[in-house]
């Protein structure tokens, strides 16, 4: 393993390998939150917390407890396990402090759960044997390259509210298009740095 | 072994210290603590924060009305919150008319209680009480309208106008794993304080009116929360003109038998409307009425009679026999019940014959 630069794990992960853009991760949550640019965002940045506490928080179980143990096999089970009491305490804390964002959200809140996103940066994260700085910068980054993606895609549904499309393709029909012509896009960026 | 052993109480030991984590902020961060809400700056309540500020009133014995069962789909538990309320949420927009949002009225089925609230609610509120009825009886009047008699125990009244509805709870049943209240109107005259009487039609997959009509039985305990509503007897000297469809007929069978009771002998003309003539009933009932009241006229009319109805009488929508039998209406004021639909056609029509608009009364059943 080459030893990559964090800040370019960071930069690298919010666009050359953003998770919706490039990994094709964390879809669900993208097609049907993306109506709103207010919404998206906060959902962007409650993926990005999470993201951020539990990449750090899987990095120092599977360090720290897992291996030493023996127990890489039960990563999977482990990692969903945290990642599902953070969002549990993420909601509580959304639904107290910031009460409108609560209902808004409805139940995309808890289904970043399942986000697969989420699970997704974790298992990277040890695949691609990154140190706990890198993880963490894995972590921000993805979480802001998601929030990128769907504050960018909500702009766009905006923007075409008022255009004629065709019956069969309205909502989540044109939104998938849109998701391939902006991953082309993306793709321009790809070669820049490799950090896997 | 010894790793099924480590396996077990490494996820247990993970799961447990994340429990005990979660259990914390249960405590701590979804704790919102006792919250003072006081109402119409005059009488104050403490209750448990972080429930709904409607779930949080029928605790402490005022009922608000909601005949959806705080769901936020029907838009009748309105309340003032002056203070306390947060902001409005986006469940509550369809609901609250930018005049009243202004005014800080909230459904308070989505409002919750998280600080210490000023309220304001209708006086009459107060007076609303939950009874415990037991079923006197229940009877087939059409196929798809049930007739209940509710008897209250020995020491308790009730006090109503004719007109006014109560909500039901339906408990939970096989089928419906949630209780539910649900609006009725009153059938029987207020003059009678010992008894309630309903008319509840079938609706197909309505949590109560399923209740009601496969599993209700007579002497069964049902307990009623009321009276609400500001559909009632005018007391004035005016022309009256009714008009019902199906069980909109409650009220306005509450309404006559309340003016049979004292003797007022204003000009009543009634119009009922139904499909077929399996679906007029009680008609003893208001021939009866007609009978005794000489100043009152009952005009039935079907607007699809089949042929083995034999139906001699009138053929028609209410709004049809309106245009046929009422002339001048400047000076009579109107009741309607019924379905939405049925009122807003009916209000324009009466408006064309000169009745001015705060003479209408209406109920819409939803």
């Amino acid at each position: 393993m080459i030893e990559i630069h964090p800040l370019v794990i960071f930069f690298a992960s919010i666009f050359t390998n953003n998770m919706i853009l490039s990994n094709f991760l964390g879809m669900c949550s993208f097609i049907a939150v993306s109506s709103e640019i207010k919404t998206s965002l906060s959902l962007g940045q409650a993926v990005t917390f999470v993201l951020a506490t539990t990449s750090v928080l899987n990095y120092i179980v599977y360090y720290t407890i897992l291996v030493p143990l023996g127990l890489e096999y039960l990563r999977f089970i482990v990692f969903i396990i945290v990642i599902a009491a953070f969002v549990q305490l993420v909601e509580m804390i959304i639904e107290r402090y910031f009460e409108s964002l609560y209902y808004s959200l409805g139940i995309f809140l808890p289904l970043i759960t399942v986000n697969c996103a989420i699970l997704g940066v974790s298992l990277f994260m040890i695949i691609r044997e990154y140190n706990l700085i890198q993880s963490f910068a894995f972590g921000v980054g993805s979480g802001l390259g998601w929030t990128l993606a769907i504050v960018a895609m909500a702009g766009i549904r905006k923007k075409i509210m008022g255009a004629k499309i065709p019956k069969g393709l309205e909502g989540a029909g044109i939104t998938l298009i849109i998701t391939g012509i902006m991953a082309l896009a993306f793709l321009g960026f790809s070669g820049i740095v490799q950090i896997q | 072994m010894e790793t099924i052993g480590v396996t077990v109480l490494t996820i247990s030991g993970i799961t447990g210290l994340l429990a005990l984590l979660l259990s914390i902020a249960n405590k701590t961060i979804a704790n919102y603590g006792e919250k003072k809400i006081v109402i119409n700056k005059s009488k104050e309540l403490t209750v448990e924060g972080g429930d709904t500020l409607l779930s949080a009133l029928i605790e402490q014995k005022i009922f608000i009305p909601s005949a959806c069962g705080g769901k936020g789909s029907c838009g009748y538990c309105k309340v003032t919150v002056t203070e306390g309320g947060g902001e409005i949420l986006a469940t509550e927009l369809g609901y609250v008319t930018p005049k009243e949002r202004e005014e800080g009225v909230r459904l308070s089925c989505q409002c919750k209680v998280r600080n210490d609230m000023q309220i304001q609610i209708p006086e009459e509120l107060f007076s609303v009480k939950q009874y415990d009825y037991h079923v006197e009886f229940i009877k087939d009047v059409t196929p798809t309208i049930k007739h209940l008699r509710l008897g209250l125990p020995e020491a308790e009244e009730i006090t109503f106008k004719a007109g006014q509805y109560v909500q039901i709870l339906a408990p939970k049943y096989k089928g419906s794993d949630e209780e539910v209240y649900r609006a009725y109107s009153i059938a029987s005259s207020p003059v009678d304080t010992k008894a309630v009487e309903l008319y509840i039609g079938y609706v197909k997959e309505g949590k109560a009116t399923t209740y009601v009509h496969n599993f209700l039985k007579p002497s069964m305990k049902l307990t009623v929360v009321g009276p609400y509503g500001d559909f009632f007897y005018q007391d004035n000297d005016r022309e009256m003109v009714m008009v019902a469809i199906g069980t909109g007929m409650a009220p306005i069978m509450s309404i006559l038998k309340y003016m049979r009771s004292n003797k007022i002998d204003r000009k009543v003309t009634f119009f009922f409307g139904a499909r077929t003539s399996e679906d007029l009933f009680e008609m003893d009932t208001l021939a009866e009425l007609e009978k005794d009241m000489p100043n009152f006229k009952l005009v039935a009319c079907l607007s699809r009679p089949s042929e083995k109805d034999n139906w001699t009488g009138e053929v028609g929508r209410v709004t049809d026999m309106l245009e046929k039998y009422l002339t001048n209406a400047s000076n009579s004021e109107a009741y309607l019940c019924g379905s939405p639909v049925m009122i807003d056609s009916v209000i324009p029509i009466l408006g064309a014959k000169g009745m001015p608009e705060e003479h209408i009364y209406y109920d819409k059943f939803e």
